[in-house]
């Protein structure tokens, strides 16, 4: 009788089958980082490498300081800490800095992330609290753009990313003449439709042979890897659907409006960081909504949030904004979509 | 335990003095006048100016109310006490206008704001409504010192950070990347969470340390018996 008891094993509700705990789910989610991080280095050479190494390193130490200082168990197994800083290099232009992306992860673990309380309690995206800060505190490093597939990419870094500590960007256009193979003027797709009224290809933008951040210039690569997590349960498809169908409608009637002013729908979702921004930035599991109909309504929000800035705003890329503004009423959209309690006669109501 | 806590005896004259400077900082501790710390500290120079301006309206109407404390009728003092706050700020107002234009501008309108700050309403009701003239002036000398440091604290950080330099000097050379973030009000809000954090830290150690020290002492008062 007592070895038939010993050889059960008594647990208690939810009785899942499958042992999806956040390691597991946090390692899919850098495996599925990976192809986009190496489309980047073929992209864009060295300094993604090391732009890459940098924010993960950093992460990792700042993280590893936290749990120290806190006297808490270490954090840094399952990997979140890991996707932030991976996460963040990808956000970032190619050549930037490296001093000034350790300082972008520094603020994203100690302001995103473990000032709210560490991994379940982050109301923002640590990686884009992290570009935040960034952006606002040096804005023309985080616009400096350098073309893609330059000729000696593989063996020599961008100048700007050597930049000394605490020190200003050298003037590069020396470089930037040699490097660029067709008149690279230095900007991006965004930017060119934006301020020059030059449209990019599709095709082009869609393969993401184009300047831009580190790892958001292909859009099919980034919605595969999006597409691997989705299929494994791993991420809310709701969210990145519900942000790119609202960036798509609200192009549309821009576009309806006025077409030689404002870009094709298209080119609204394949230029720039929205797919990126929609794919492994909204669907943050924790600073997004729960409920199925408010995470509909977020992921809306975001979308159409981010074709005002771009097309309304000075800046011309809006997904960071819109994504931390979204991060920030995913509280009050949770607590206004709470499902009617089964036997409950209205929403208000408790059985 | 043989030894009385010190809270027991009467504060001495030191203790008056300094308690404003560290154990009860205005800004730091009991985290009053946020307004003109986070809104003037862009830089040194201005964060400096605006400590002095307020510890001179503090010691001027604490003086004069611990003088009329004994006239004053209850029921209006607060309103007394306002208008004696006003006349000292008219004047640091007037003399700032006078010695420096530039910075005048700059501070704007938080010179004439430091009439509702409220360290300064709080130091009247709660300290010099109800202690001697000496006492009081010490009180009041000792919060503006400690107004005036927290805000050079948070000015020197912002002002090195944002632009290289410090006190209108430039420390750093000409290849250092300003931080533009910390001159604008984001950074305020930074620094001052910073400097929060490294004091309530430092309190909590030096509390633990005199606990666990405490502790210590009973064990060893508990085998003597």
């Amino acid at each position: 009788m007592s070895a038939q008891l010993e050889a059960m094993e008594l647990r208690s509700s939810p009785h899942l089958p499958e042992k999806a705990g956040v390691e597991t789910i946090m390692f899919n989610v850098v495996l599925a980082l990976i192809p986009i991080v190496c489309f980047g280095i073929f992209l864009f050479g060295v300094s993604v490498i090391a732009l890459v190494a940098t924010t993960t390193i950093c992460c990792v130490l700042a993280e590893y300081l936290v749990c120290r200082c806190a006297n808490r168990a270490s954090t840094i197994p399952d990997f979140s800490v890991v996707i932030t800083g991976i996460l963040l290099a990808l956000t970032l232009p190619p050549g930037f800095p490296l001093w000034m992306a350790a300082v972008g992860s520094l603020v994203a673990v100690f302001v995103g992330k473990a000032m709210f309380g560490g991994l379940g309690y982050n109301v923002f995206n640590p990686a884009l609290v992290g570009r935040a800060f960034l952006q606002a505190a040096f804005p023309s490093a985080i616009t400096t753009w350098t073309p893609a597939m330059s000729a000696d990419r593989f063996t020599a870094f961008i100048p700007s990313t050597l930049t000394l500590p605490f020190t200003r960007v050298q003037p590069m256009d020396e470089w930037l003449r040699t490097a660029s193979i067709d008149g690279f003027s230095g900007a991006t797709a965004l930017a060119l439709q934006k301020f020059d009224g030059i449209s990019t290809n599709a095709g082009q933008l869609a393969m993401g042979f184009t300047a831009g951040s580190s790892g958001e210039t292909s859009a099919v690569l980034i919605l595969i890897c999006g597409g691997y997590l989705a299929f494994r349960r791993m991420m809310d498809w709701r969210v990145p659907a519900s942000m790119l169908l609202a960036a798509f409608l609200t192009s549309a009637v821009f576009y309806m409006i006025d077409s030689t002013q404002y870009p094709t729908p298209v080119f609204t979702l394949l230029a720039g960081g929205l797919m990126l921004g929609a794919v492994f930035m909204a669907s943050d599991m924790v600073a997004s909504p729960v409920t199925p109909l408010g995470v509909w309504i977020y992921g809306g929000l975001m979308g159409f949030l981010t074709v005002i800035i771009r097309l309304k705003g000075g800046l011309p890329e809006g997904v960071m904004y819109a994504i931390l503004l979204g991060n920030a009423v995913s509280p009050i959209i949770d607590n206004l979509t709470q499902p009617r309690i089964y036997g409950a006669k209205s929403r208000r109501d408790t059985p | 335990m043989n030894t009385a806590s010190p809270s027991n005896q009467s504060p001495t004259v030191a203790d008056t003095f300094l308690k404003g400077i560290w154990k009860e900082n205005p800004v730091f501790v009991m985290v009053l006048g946020m307004c003109p710390t986070l809104a003037v500290t862009n830089s040194a120079t201005n964060a400096f100016t605006m400590g002095i301006a307020t510890t001179f309206v503090l010691v001027g109407s604490s003086t004069l109310i611990s003088l009329l404390r004994k006239f004053i009728p209850k029921q209006v003092r607060i309103a007394t006490y306002i208008v004696i706050i006003a006349t000292f700020v008219t004047m640091v107002d007037y003399a700032i206008q006078a010695v420096s234009l530039q910075l005048y501008l700059a501070l704007g309108a938080f010179i004439q704001l430091i009439v509702v700050n409220c360290i300064i309403l709080g130091r009247a009701e709660a300290f010099a409504s109800k202690n001697s003239v000496f006492q009081s002036i010490l009180d009041a000398l000792g919060m503006g010192i400690g107004f005036t440091v927290a805000l050079l604290c948070l000015g020197t950080v912002r002002e090195l950070l944002g632009t290289g330099s410090l006190m209108g000097m430039r420390v750093f050379g000409d290849a250092f990347e300003p931080w533009g973030l910390m001159v604008l009000p984001p950074g305020g809000f930074f620094v001052l969470a910073g400097w929060l954090l490294l004091f309530s830290w430092w309190k909590r150690r030096s509390t633990t340390e005199a606990a666990t020290a405490g502790v210590a002492m009973q064990r060893t008062g508990s085998h003597e018996i």
